[in-house]
């Protein structure tokens, strides 16, 4: 990981740590604060407790998102007190979730932008200009236009990988495909490192293949306290606790000095987190039924 | 913390009121919070065959607890379908197979019209609130809007502080206090709950509201719907 962080994360880039509520890249988030990287665009749909924590590290000047808050919880607390008040310190460019979806859809496809029925008759399009109203070339209708957003890098995070990045992923997909195939480069992060031949049993799962992957770090229980479905739970204690250290700046500051920088990366995290809270997150099995691609030969 | 005089809080009234609007609807949306519980408490009582879809990529959820968030692994497991966002938002709402969309507010006006961006001004907010996730288009796009939320004189505005969504298609909104439906254009006080003045209404609002000629009381909630809210639901009273 910190190997991914420093070479493919640079000072000023727009990063994607991409997963709506599953499969987010905390273990990806921490090492790039350990780095100190500064003046990052963070894009995504819900910045989630890793951009509070990020923001809050002092990692990023500008955020990009749709939805701002602790899921099932309340509010992103750091996230508040940088933008509140007079004279915000954190800039804001705001979508709706479809929005930002539609954006890294352009932006993957290498279009000029992505037509939408949202936003009529609202106040985002003057909160947000780059938001705009177009006409249908075909006939008298006025839609919504978002422009592609093209992270530099967008990181995600995966239950399975083969070493040439072929990536898997079941449960909830949110939009890691389309905010990774509209990057220049993509870092994934998995459960497990698999046999090719594993991939190739069960290509329909593939979201990433290996030809748009420049990096795979082996990190389990590298999305908690977000969740990697059939693997372990929310841990939705953390998601609480998260909520009173946040409230102060100094509480929290002293929580990124022990579980981020005090530690050397993942690893160290899980063990310090300790077996029996991490593995109390395990579900019960609720395997898929398996079907038969068939051999054609 | 229930009532002494009436054994139920106002935020179960809330909810069994909700859920029950939902009989006979087929396709909702569900959003985060209130709609949640409301949602998942008409699956078990008013309306079995809805389908329950969530933003994250859901459709027809079987959600075995009550989603801690929008996008609990629970509302994966055993549902009928996952899909990608894009899906999700562009042919299953965007293409208009989506009956009620059910949300929840921090302000909401006469017209149905939501805010969750912002209280204060935009450039420099007093409170910065979530924004609008998946609501502004759920709003624009569903055949059909129910709104969720505590009523109060910050909350029911004259004017909103930023639109986040639009209240065309708003036609039912529950509180904690009664239920009003849209007529000609405009929130319309329907029902109360029990137990609740027409006084106590007009005090928790920042307009003159239309009252309807045949203002009823609220059914209160029958036994088994609150021990679902309190056993099932919400066994540690998040919501309640």
């Amino acid at each position: 990981m910190r190997d991914a962080i420093a070479q493919l994360v640079s000072d000023g880039d727009t990063v994607a740590i991409e997963g709506f509520t599953h499969l987010i890249s905390f273990a990806a988030g921490h090492e790039i604060i350990r780095q100190r990287k500064r003046d990052l665009t963070l894009c995504r749909l819900t910045p989630d407790l890793i951009y509070d924590q990020m923001i809050a590290a002092g990692v990023a000047r500008k955020l990009v998102f749709s939805w701002l808050g602790n899921p099932g919880v309340g509010s992103l607390h750091a996230v508040r007190r940088w933008t509140e008040g007079e004279r915000p310190r954190l800039e804001l460019e705001e979508y709706s979730h479809f929005g930002m979806v539609a954006r890294y859809t352009a932006g993957a496809m290498k279009l000029p932008f992505f037509p939408l029925r949202s936003y009529a008759d609202t106040d985002l399009p003057r909160a947000n200009p780059l938001i705009r109203p177009i006409t249908s070339p075909y006939v008298d209708e006025e839609v919504y236009a978002v422009p592609p957003l093209t992270p530099d890098v967008t990181i995600v995070h995966a239950q399975r990988a083969d070493a040439a990045g072929d990536t898997q992923v079941w449960g909830l997909l949110g939009c890691q495909k389309e905010a990774a195939f509209a990057a220049s480069r993509v870092i994934v992060v998995v459960e497990e490192l698999v046999d090719e031949a594993v991939i190739r049993a069960d290509p329909n799962r593939t979201i990433l293949p290996g030809l748009v992957v420049d990096a795979v770090v082996v990190e389990p229980f590298g999305a908690h306290p977000s969740y990697a479905q059939g693997y372990y739970d929310r841990d939705n204690t953390f998601y609480l606790e998260w909520d009173a250290i946040s409230r102060d700046e100094a509480s929290l500051q002293s929580w990124l000095d022990e579980w981020v920088h005090g530690v050397t990366g993942r690893a160290e995290y899980v063990e310090k987190m300790g077996a029996a809270r991490l593995l109390g997150l395990r579900p019960t099995p609720a395997p898929s039924g398996s079907v038969d691609y068939g051999e054609y030969r | 913390m229930s009532s002494a005089s009436t054994g139920f809080t106002a935020s179960e009234m809330m909810i069994v009121a909700a859920a029950r609007e939902l009989a006979g609807q087929r396709v909702c949306f569900v959003g985060v919070g209130l709609p949640n519980i409301a949602v998942n408490l008409a699956k078990r009582t008013v309306a079995p065959d809805l389908e329950l879809v969530y933003e994250a990529g859901v459709f027809g959820a079987r959600p075995a607890r009550l989603p801690l968030s929008i996008g609990d692994p629970t509302i994966v497991t055993h549902a009928t379908a996952v899909t990608s966002m894009f899906e999700l938002f562009g042919f299953y709402l965007q293409g208009g197979l989506i009956d009620v969309g059910f949300l929840g507010a921090a302000q909401i006006d006469r017209f149905g019209n939501i805010n969750t961006t912002v209280i204060g001004s935009y450039a420099s907010p007093k409170t910065r609130l979530p924004g609008s996730g998946g609501a502004c288009e759920i709003a624009q796009n569903a055949k059909s809007i129910f709104v969720i939320m505590r009523q109060s004189p910050r909350s029911f505005v004259d004017r909103l502080d930023f639109r986040t969504s639009v209240g065309d298609r708003v036609s039912v909104v529950v509180t904690d206090l009664g239920i009003y439906h849209r007529v000609e254009g405009e929130l319309q006080l329907d029902s109360l709950h029990p137990g609740v003045t027409l006084d106590h209404v007009r005090s928790a609002m920042g307009w003159k509201p239309r009252v309807s000629e045949s203002l009823v009381e609220t059914k209160p909630p029958k036994p088994a719907e609150l021990r679902m809210i309190r056993d099932e639901l919400d066994p540690t009273g998040v919501y309640t």
